[in-house]
């Protein structure tokens, strides 16, 4: 049972019942899964299935409102106001910063670097940490299962530095090569970015091990967190990791909206991001000097209501519980497994153990893509494509997969109508 | 379950998805363009033979795509081959028109072959699917960039 007294907020009805996880009493906390789709003049259209929490997940009531209570009741800009209002928004948006901190379990609130989001933490990194200690020779290792946000902001340093990308390689089931990672360590290897969880695969990668073995070579380790958090309980200080990526959206909270977790010493070691407000000590036309971390990365108007939301949305999955989620999810991954793997010609792509609630697959004989439109008439939403991870799509040579992820909302009726709807695009191209 | 969809795979649509013809890289093929939609993953390649005169003498795709888009595709060389460059840019012009707007909004129709135009027409349902006119489309872009000269292609 979490402990809900400990939450500065009420957190709407969505609290873990002693009888165990009460889904619907979740579902109720968000508003948008009563949506019907494809409502039309006469028919009363289907009810939502929202298998898409890997591209962006529903937000609970609590989030929709603390933003609400927000932009009606306490809303001026932050860090610069005397004023009544713009004291109790800055306390408010400060405090996000302890709820990231928490949620991360972080050293300290000063090593959290709010950010518009995952992609914008690890460019971060890339623009600070990489222009000042990266140069021509030195390498990087990523892995095969990024998200383009953990490839493309080493691309542009590989074209700017001349640095070198190394790429750890998976096997058939989406499990990372621990060795051959091992064998990728040489004297010029800087630095190591990779995802904590794929959003392709629902792969999580032995993040301590990882960590472990990067230090052991002295070489710091920058997690894609993106998946990871919202899927499970995450500990940056038992993983041992240097910088930590995750994003709001997909944690129930708003968009625009992320952080980056980064060790003290490595924060303070690294130059600004962008220049502005916010971030400076003084300013001068004889020169500037800048804050402490976090500060110093934060320039300009920071997303201010955003932040309120996604702390809102902290407290919800906390009060939740994200053990209590990775169970559910869990059992939902295991039911909609078993029932695609019943319908001939389906293939599951990614089974590795201890995956996350994250289902990709292709059909024989039919495309994804309209597997999507198909399965979409059937009110079940999903992603089709190749999901921002194009060398990872590559190395299992499907061109495109569907996907369907799971949130801490999604039931095994859900779990059923995917497979029954996925069974029902086989008969249509049969 | 899917009733609603029949407008947009129809009978036709379903054959040339399942068996696509000129499914081959005809070994005169003079010039070729590659296609590309990264949001679904459908790519292909578009091979012509243009002759000195300017007419599509043979056009062929390879490629992995959709229902949707390999039907089209596979429709489209049916429907360009001995055909003027003009000609097939004018088809091109009005299946996209065919392809995103309604019928009453739809521009004067150019002197083209109704038979062509007739043939294209069932593609039009998806129009009623806004994310899918891309994948009805690529292999036009595609084709197009082929005769122009251009070689990728990218609708995303
Ligand atoms: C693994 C992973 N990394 C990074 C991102 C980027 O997050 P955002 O688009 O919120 O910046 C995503 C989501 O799209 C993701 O799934």
């Amino acid at each position: 049972m979490p402990d809900l007294t400990a939450l500065a907020h009420p957190i709407g009805d969505a609290l873990v019942s002693s009888q165990g996880y009460d889904v619907e009493m979740i579902r109720r906390d968000f508003p948008i899964l009563g949506t019907r789709v494809h409502a039309r003049s006469g028919k009363p259209g289907k009810p939502l299935v929202y298998l898409d929490n890997a591209a962006s997940a529903q937000k609970p009531r609590a989030v929709i409102e603390a933003m609400s209570r927000c932009l009606e009741q306490e809303y001026a800009n932050v860090h610069r106001g005397v004023h009544y209002l713009s004291q109790r928004t800055t306390d408010a948006y400060e405090r996000v910063r302890d709820k990231i901190a928490g949620l991360l379990n972080a050293g300290s609130r000063e090593e959290i670097v709010i950010t518009r989001g995952g992609t914008e933490s690890i460019n971060l990194v890339a623009a600070t940490w990489g222009r000042k200690f990266l140069g021509p020779g030195d390498e990087i290792i990523v892995s095969v299962m990024e998200h383009h946000a953990n490839i493309v902001p080493w691309q542009l340093l590989q074209s700017e530095r001349g640095i070198g990308i190394k790429v750890v390689p998976c096997d058939e089931r989406g499990v990372l090569d621990l060795d051959a990672y091992r064998g990728l360590f040489g004297s010029r290897t800087k630095l190591v970015a990779i995802t904590h969880g794929s959003n392709v695969l629902g792969t999580v990668t032995p993040a301590k091990e990882i960590a472990a073995i990067a230090h052991h070579h002295g070489v710091p380790v920058l997690f894609d967190g993106s998946q990871a958090v919202v899927h499970g309980p995450v500990d940056v200080q038992e993983i041992d990791a240097d910088f930590y990526a995750l994003t709001g959206h997909k944690l129930y909270g708003p968009t625009a909206i992320g952080a980056l977790y980064g060790k003290r010493g490595l924060l303070e070691a690294m130059p600004p991001y962008q220049g502005g407000g916010d971030m400076i000590a003084e300013v001068s036309f004889a020169g500037t000097t800048f804050r402490e971390p976090p500060y110093r990365f934060e320039a300009g108007t920071p997303p201010i209501v955003e932040g309120i939301g996604l702390a809102a949305a902290i407290d919800y999955v906390r009060a939740v519980g994200l053990d209590a989620i990775a169970v559910h999810e869990h059992a939902l991954l295991e039911r909609a497994t078993a029932g695609l793997n019943r319908i001939e010609g389906v293939r599951i792509v990614g089974t590795a153990p201890g995956k996350a609630g994250i289902i990709s697959f292709v059909m024989d004989g039919v495309h994804p893509h309209d597997v999507g439109t198909l399965v979409d008439q059937a009110g079940v939403a999903i992603r089709v494509g190749r999901h921002c991870a194009e060398p990872l799509i590559e190395r299992f040579g499907v061109g495109a997969t569907a996907r369907a992820s799971f949130g801490l909302y999604n039931t095994l009726d859900e779990a059923d109508a995917l497979v029954e709807a996925v069974a029902g695009v086989k008969e249509f191209f049969a | 379950m899917f009733d609603d969809l029949r407008d947009l795979y129809q009978e036709v649509i379903l054959d040339h998805g399942k068996h696509p013809r000129n499914f081959r890289h005809p070994p005169d093929a003079n010039r070729e363009a590659k296609g590309d939609n990264p949001m679904c993953g459908d790519r292909l390649v578009v091979y012509l033979k243009v002759s000195d005169q300017g007419i599509v003498e043979d056009a062929a795709f390879l490629g992995k795509g959709c229902a949707i888009s390999t039907a089209s595709a596979s429709m489209m060389t049916e429907v360009i081959r001995g055909r003027s460059k003009e000609e097939v840019m004018a088809l091109f012009r009005h299946f996209h028109e065919l392809c995103t707007k309604d019928e009453e909004d739809r521009g004067e129709p150019e002197a083209i072959d109704p038979d062509a135009l007739e043939k294209l027409m069932v593609l039009s349902g998806v129009r009623q699917f806004p994310v899918r006119v891309k994948c009805a489309t690529l292999a036009w872009h595609t084709m197009a960039a082929a005769v122009d000269g251009d070689t990728v292609v990218s609708t995303e």
